[in-house]
């Protein structure tokens, strides 16, 4: 099957692994990966902050990028969303709204992509310990996405999952929200971390790298524990 | 603006919010309940979904005839005997208000609970008057007694106060000697307020729905409070909102299963009190005179706009109570007595932007607030029209913000800047970084680092590697 990857921004430039073990897990679920160079970022940092105008620019590049793929998969609920909502942005749009639907109507969150086309529940992946898992907003809320990656998880051999405690409360990272609101952000992550020590879990595994870049960046500054994985690293373990 | 309480700036305010561990512990508390109540009543109600989408084709249907409803609603109450105002503004409210009240020579109001009248801050035009208003929601009466604190949450108005911060307060005011056990603090409001009633002049509610139709008003209480304020005193107002109106009483009873589920997870409250007009013949009780004032206050300004299902709003709080920001700043923080997302989203349409623009960016987008709304306002979707606005229209963005967008635009829609960007960028960051981390980031990144640590942008890039790994 042939897979365009949409790696994102966050994972190109800032945890690379992420990528590279989402290209591997996908080939070893007999996948051929097209990495289209042109691509840059979805334009949701533009577009949550206001600037639509801006936003619009990244997005029309991104669909020029994207809208011949067969499937677009990506390792982030939320740049998955930003994509999904390309038509509804661009709507009455004569030369866009069609372009934008088709990008739209072939993105994938990876995990969704994993479960719903590819059918396979157990990737053979194995990681020994504890872990919980972050319920991303954007992933579960808009995407729709929730039953995905727990199956997944589930499978992973020498993993217990445990529930995450007020799991539906966001981290605290909302893209700018994080800097513009810093105070507030700072409380929401303390409680998300509190509620991670709470289970005892060795592992926060997630499926965006937003949130994980909050979560992981304050438990780093705490010195805490934990290690944050992305979802795709831990589907890539051996 | 009259909706506006606390003085000082936001951040202030919810610097003051953070701190306060005993508001904090009781959010949480009742975010926790009441988010739990309210999924099990939905799922017992079953179909969930589609009480939704039917509560959300009511409000829409009766927006988009509001004109129509608000007439028929009018010519029903001015037939069963009553008088109807419609007051553009805040002060033409209170000015028809305190004509009925000094016509009266009224000198105690009882009041059930009412959001309208805090927006339009009537009390104080009343007292004003010298008259004595008596708020009767025990929630609200704690407040009133505690020097008018302001509520901090549209249905749980003292949600911020637990039970022995109200057991002081009663000690203080109310010569109360108990305990703070719960039933013995009602029943000693119970006992002041009973005496009130029944010595009032004026009586004054809000209003949960109007029945247009029939010219009749619902009130949604768990106290029977204003089952006594509408009954008792000889000369009753109610003060609705203008978009607070359906078309009969079907569609009222869709609501009301909605409201009461969404906002305390209770199938009924134990009251619903439904009012026509004033006391007919032959009737035992009721007001002799009745008053409905219709209070417009920027409400038309938004009809017809992109912001216009703000307005489909029954106040039930379902998205104040799933909110994780409301949950550590509490609602006195939003500076409005609307607080919470629905508060984000309506305190800068009706106040304006020059005392709310950062609400709408107190907000992760998270999208709680949408999923928990009975009639499916798209908040979180309201949030980012109003950021759009003070971008584009209002233009008070800062500067700073506005060069690193136009930046962002360039950059992410071309390849080429991009690729030279981020190729740059850890030579760039390379001075702040120890072992792969930022701590004390510059610029925008400080914000970030204050809190957490920052990677450092790697050196191979994911398009470097997978490159590298084609050309292997």
């Amino acid at each position: 099957m042939n897979v365009t990857l949409f790696v994102t921004c966050l994972v190109d430039l800032f945890h690379v692994n992420v990528g590279k073990a989402t290209v591997e897990l996908l080939e070893r679920l007999g996948c051929t990966i097209h990495f289209p160079e042109a691509q840059t970022c979805c334009g949701q940092p533009a577009y949550n902050s206001g600037y639509v105008k801006e936003a619009k620019e990244a997005m029309k590049h991104m669909i020029r990028t994207f809208e011949h793929a067969e499937y677009i998969v990506t390792p982030s609920g939320s740049c998955a969303t930003m994509f999904k909502e390309y038509p509804h942005i661009f709507k009455g749009d004569s030369e866009w709204e069609e372009r934008a639907k088709r990008v739209a109507d072939r993105t994938y969150e990876l995990t969704q992509f994993i479960v719903n086309v590819l059918k396979v529940e157990d990737v053979g992946a194995r990681l020994e310990g504890k872990a919980t898992y972050h319920t991303s907003c954007h992933m579960t809320r808009l995407l729709g996405v929730k039953d995905a990656p727990l199956t997944l998880l589930q499978h992973v051999k020498g993993l217990e999952v445990v529930p995450l405690p007020n799991a539906h409360n966001c981290c605290g990272f909302g893209g700018t929200f994080s800097v513009k609101m810093g105070p507030i952000s700072e409380q929401m992550v303390d409680e998300k971390i509190q509620c991670i020590e709470q289970v005892e879990a060795d592992y926060l595994i997630g499926a965006d790298c937003g949130c994980l870049m909050n979560i992981g960046g304050r438990i780093e500054r705490k010195g805490k524990p934990i290690r944050v994985m992305h979802i795709a690293e831990v589907l890539n373990s051996r | 603006m009259a909706m506006k309480i606390n003085m000082g700036e936001f951040h202030e305010r919810v610097e003051k919010g953070i701190h306060n561990t005993f508001m904090r512990g009781a959010v949480a508390g009742a975010q926790e309940r009441l988010r739990t109540r309210r999924l099990e009543a939905a799922q017992e109600l079953g179909n969930w979904e589609e009480w939704r989408a039917l509560g959300e084709e009511i409000r829409q249907h009766t927006l988009e005839h509001l004109d129509y409803y608000l007439m028929q609603l009018s010519e029903n109450v001015k037939k069963r005997g009553g008088h109807v105002f419609f007051a553009q503004t805040a002060e033409e409210a209170n000015d028809y208000i305190c004509r009925v009240v000094a016509s009266k020579q009224a000198k105690k109001i009882v009041k059930s609970k009412s959001m309208v009248t805090e927006e339009i801050h009537m009390n104080a035009a009343l007292e004003k008057l010298g008259c004595e208003v008596i708020e009767t929601d025990l929630g609200e009466y704690i407040l009133q007694v505690d020097d008018h604190d302001p509520p901090s949450h549209i249905v749980a108005p003292a949600l911020h106060k637990n039970k022995e911060q109200i057991r002081d307060v009663f000690q203080e005011k109310l010569a109360y000697t108990k305990t703070e056990k719960p039933e013995e603090l009602a029943l000693h409001a119970r006992h002041m307020l009973r005496h009130e009633y029944m010595t009032a002049d004026v009586g004054i509610t809000g209003c949960n729905f109007a029945v247009a139709e029939t010219g009749s008003i619902t009130l949604v209480t768990n106290e029977g409070n204003a089952d006594l304020v509408t009954a008792l005193p000889k000369t009753q107002i109610t003060v609705m909102g203008m978009e607070r109106i359906v078309p009969t009483f079907e569609e009222m009873e869709v609501l009301v299963s909605l409201l009461t589920r969404s906002a305390v997870g209770q199938k009924l409250t134990s009251y619903i009190t439904v009012l026509t007009g004033p006391r007919e013949e032959g009737e035992v009780d009721g007001p002799e005179e009745f008053h409905l004032v219709i209070v417009d206050n920027g409400r038309s300004d938004i009809l017809g706009t992109e912001f216009q299902p703000v307005l489909q709003c029954i106040r039930c709080a379902a998205c104040v109570n799933v909110c994780p920001v409301y949950r550590h700043i509490g609602g006195h923080s939003y500076g409005s007595i609307y607080s919470g997302p629905i508060g984000a989203v309506l305190s800068p349409l009706l106040g304006g932007y020059d005392d709310y623009k950062e609400l709408p960016y107190a907000s992760t987008l998270c999208a709680a607030c949408t999923e928990a709304c009975p009639v499916k306002i798209p908040l979180h979707e309201l949030l980012l029209k109003h950021r759009q606005t003070i971008v584009e229209r209002e233009g008070k963005a800062p500067i700073s913000e506005k060069l690193a967008m136009k930046a962002f635009g360039l950059g992410a829609a071309s390849s080429l800047l991009y690729k030279l960007g981020s190729k740059i960028a850890p030579t760039a960051v390379h001075p702040f970084t120890t072992n792969d981390r930022i701590s004390k980031g510059p610029g925008p990144l400080k914000a970030w680092t204050d809190i957490r640590e920052f990677p450092a942008p790697e050196k191979e890039r994911f398009r470097d590697w997978f490159k590298q790994r084609g050309e292997e």
